[in-house]
């Protein structure tokens, strides 16, 4: 993953607030990563760096934590986040097929999102409820029995909703 | 007095101090357990599992590095099992290492081939699974290549714990793991102080100098270019090393013959700037501790790297830093203007190299406008210790039966106090020794100053002249330095007296002697070797203080006027500006 561009971005009160009450409590690096990602849904380099100074943690032990767990994201996620489930039902049942056809229409492969900024795609293992398998979530909204005919329309329907 | 424990290793007796690993109390009876990831700079931590050992009654191997040797145990350190067990390790990082030893800048040095000789390695029984990762060439420095990195983490351990620069780190987790900046950004990008510790202490081809010694044999196969080189003061007491030598064992006559026969013009010596380094930066010290209101305390800036972290990191004290060159590039200037004027030649025609042992020479030599105050780049190209230790091989001669030849005048001759540059405390007690005589007029009886020399993180001292108290401090090992330059901060900030009056600082531990492009394999035992090297030339010179040194008189007389001129400023000081931590 670069590191994305640098973006004309300040920390927001809120967080600012955050930052002060968390500042000299042990563990307080995931939690004001947590919280800067529910800000912006990604963590801005720009964000990581006004951080470091706020808590005087070096820049790189930032990296470090953020590159090491899953959850935090680098990079501006699109405005609708499509999760295809790859748990064992679901991928048995042609979840592999319902990511291709999400690359046909969208251009994109998994963990990308669209020039557009519009579709995030990424790949989660079990949602829960096998079965309704395949299943795919929309920001968390579900989709079960899934065909890949449907897939063009229930992009359709969130693309500018 | 630390509580002493008994115990046994390999059915040895041993006696040992409370806390010892199991690693180190073996070494001590003569039992080398092989290591990867350990090294005695560093903290253990147990990440490649190579020296793993049995201890009687207990079902599982533990890792020698990390481990305590506790009352009454039973160490085995060697049987089939360990052994094998040891292999399969070597044999796993091998699957995911790259073959190309032949073309590896570690070939014939490297920890890992070592070990993978030793243990006999003939087959790969596991699936070979390399990393496409880029390879990071932009800094001017080091080149750090994380296909070859095998994860031992002790390059980053130095750049945070020894150096507290944080320029590297691990970037991911599992199999993704790897070494680079925050963000994998390039590491000039980074707060890289192109120290090369990182390179010192990597024990495989993933971080190596910027070999640059290509452009000196075109420079030395051009018949058009007078070649001039310049040695600094710590590669004599380590070059010999590279050919068997004991460290410390001082080489300069024979390093002086290697460049005639390499076929050099004019082989000049950096003491000779050092001895200059001092009447430029004692004058400054004089001038600003009798200056009521001058920024006190003033801070040496002959070490590029320490220059570089300043700028990044303490931009707000750049008042204090000297703004004397380093010693490299004073030669630099006065080869391209005072030598070129006196041997009447065209300073384009002069190619200027350095043989430096740091990485971070190779930066300093185009780090801002005042690199090019001859009307040109006024060093073409500094080369490491080990660089040229190659070129001397490559040449095909015979270092160790080379006679001892004398250097060219006038910028060959030096005195004790510029070759003790090459040691942490070396540049103060040098200041010291000329500082004294500017200021009393006098000559020091003992010129020596052992309060400054040595291996201690922090070093300080309160030096009598004639009734003047001068307070110094000499930190070494990037990482000390926070300490006194929060100390002069708390003092500033309380309005009080600042607690020095002259700070010396290099970014490598020991000093230059362990600078980044030394030998490899600086320990704490090898450093103190080089520093013994380093004082023995200092006693072997006739004369001991740089402002004794007659071509220093000379050189004033002729060219300079006096120290601090106007031409001494245009040619021998510099400025520093405060930079961003991360250019992305």
């Amino acid at each position: 993953m670069p590191a994305t561009a640098m973006e004309e971005f300040t920390i927001t009160d809120g967080l600012m607030e955050f930052i002060h009450q968390w500042k000299d409590k042990p563990g307080n690096l995931i939690m004001i990563l947590h919280r800067t990602q529910q800000e912006y849904g990604y963590i801005p380099r720009k964000i990581a760096m006004d951080i470091a100074k706020e808590i005087g943690v070096p820049l790189a032990k930032i990296y470090g934590v953020i590159t090491f767990y899953h959850f935090f994201k680098l990079e501006k996620p699109g405005r609708n986040m499509v999760s295809v489930c790859m748990g064992t039902a679901c991928y048995l049942k042609g979840a592999g097929d319902l990511i291709q056809e999400l690359e046909n229409l969208l251009g994109i492969g998994v963990n990308c999102t669209s020039d557009d900024g519009e579709f995030s795609i990424e790949s989660v293992r079990c949602v829960g409820c096998c079965g309704l398998a395949p299943v795919l979530t929309v920001n968390g909204e579900v989709y079960g029995k899934v065909k890949t005919e449907q897939m063009a329309e229930i992009v359709a329907k969130h693309r500018g909703a | 007095m630390a509580k002493m424990i008994e115990a046994t290793i390999n059915g040895i007796d041993i006696t040992v101090e409370e806390g010892t690993s199991i690693l180190k109390a073996a070494q001590m009876i003569g039992i080398n357990i092989p290591i990867l990831c350990y090294h005695p700079d560093l903290p253990a931590w147990a990440a490649c599992g190579i020296c793993i050992v049995k201890i009687e009654g207990s079902p599982k191997l533990v890792r020698a590095c990390a481990t305590p040797i506790m009352a009454g145990q039973k160490i085995l350190t060697h049987d089939a099992d360990i052994v094998n067990v040891r292999r399969e390790v070597v044999e796993l990082i091998l699957s995911n290492h790259p073959d190309d030893c032949l073309y590896c800048p570690r070939n014939g040095n490297c920890e890992l081939q070592r070990l993978a000789a030793e243990f006999g390695i003939r087959e790969q029984p596991f699936e070979k699974n390399l990393r496409d990762l880029p390879v990071d060439r932009s800094t001017p420095s080091i080149i750090l290549d994380p296909e070859k990195c095998v994860l031992c983490g002790r390059c980053v351990k130095v750049c945070q714990g020894m150096q507290n620069v944080w320029a590297l780190e691990f970037i991911s987790r599992g199999d993704e793991t790897r070494i680079a900046g925050a963000g994998d950004i390039q590491l000039s990008d980074t707060p890289c102080i192109k120290c090369g510790q990182c390179s010192a202490h990597c024990p495989v081809g993933a971080i190596y100098e910027k070999d640059d010694t290509r452009k000196v044999w075109n420079a030395l196969q051009d018949e058009k270019k007078h070649v001039v080189v310049q040695i600094a003061p710590a590669v004599r007491v380590a070059l010999g090393e590279a050919f068997g030598l004991e460290p410390g064992t001082i080489v300069t006559g024979k390093i002086y013959a290697a460049l005639r026969r390499l076929g050099f013009d004019a082989i000049f010596d950096t003491n000779f700037a050092a001895d200059l380094t001092i009447m430029e930066e004692a004058t400054e010290f004089v001038h600003r501790f009798t200056t009521e209101g001058s920024a006190m305390p003033l801070i040496t800036s002959c070490c590029p790297s320490w220059v570089d972290y300043l700028e990044k990191y303490y931009g707000d004290m750049i008042p204090h830093f000297s703004t004397a060159k380093s010693p490299q590039m004073m030669m630099a200037s006065l080869v391209k203007t005072y030598y070129a004027q006196k041997k009447g030649i065209d300073p384009k025609d002069i190619y200027s190299i350095s043989i430096m042992p740091c990485t971070a020479k190779k930066y300093e030599i185009t780090r801002d406008q005042n690199m090019y105050s001859t009307g040109q780049q006024d060093l073409d190209v500094s080369i490491t210790t080990r660089e040229f230790s190659r070129m001397i091989k490559q040449a095909g001669i015979d270092f160790l039966n080379l006679p001892d030849e004398a250097p060219d005048n006038p910028l060959g001759l030096y005195t004790g106090a510029a070759t003790i540059f090459g040691a942490t405390g070396g540049v103060m007690e040098a200041a010291l020794r000329t500082a004294y005589n500017m200021v009393t007029g006098e000559e020091l009886g003992k010129v020596d100053f052992e309060m400054v020399r040595g291996l201690d993180g922090i070093k300080s001292a309160e030096i009598d002249i004639k009734g003047t108290k001068v307070r110094v401090a000499v930190a070494h090992q990037m990482g000390n330095i926070e300490t006194v330059l929060n100390q002069i901060k708390e003092a500033k900030e309380a309005g009080k007296e600042v607690p020095y009056h002259f700070i010396e600082v290099m970014a490598c531990r020991g000093g230059c002697i362990a600078g980044g492009g030394q030998p490899y394999g600086a320990t704490d035992e090898r450093r103190l070797k080089r520093i013994a090297g380093m004082y023995k030339d200092d006693v072997q010179q006739e004369i001991r203080c740089s402002h004794q040194n007659p071509y220093i008189k000379t050189i004033y007389d002729e060219f300079l006027d006096k120290p601090g001129s106007k031409k001494a400023h245009d040619l021998l000081h510099t400025h520093y500006v405060d930079r961003p931590l991360y250019q992305k």
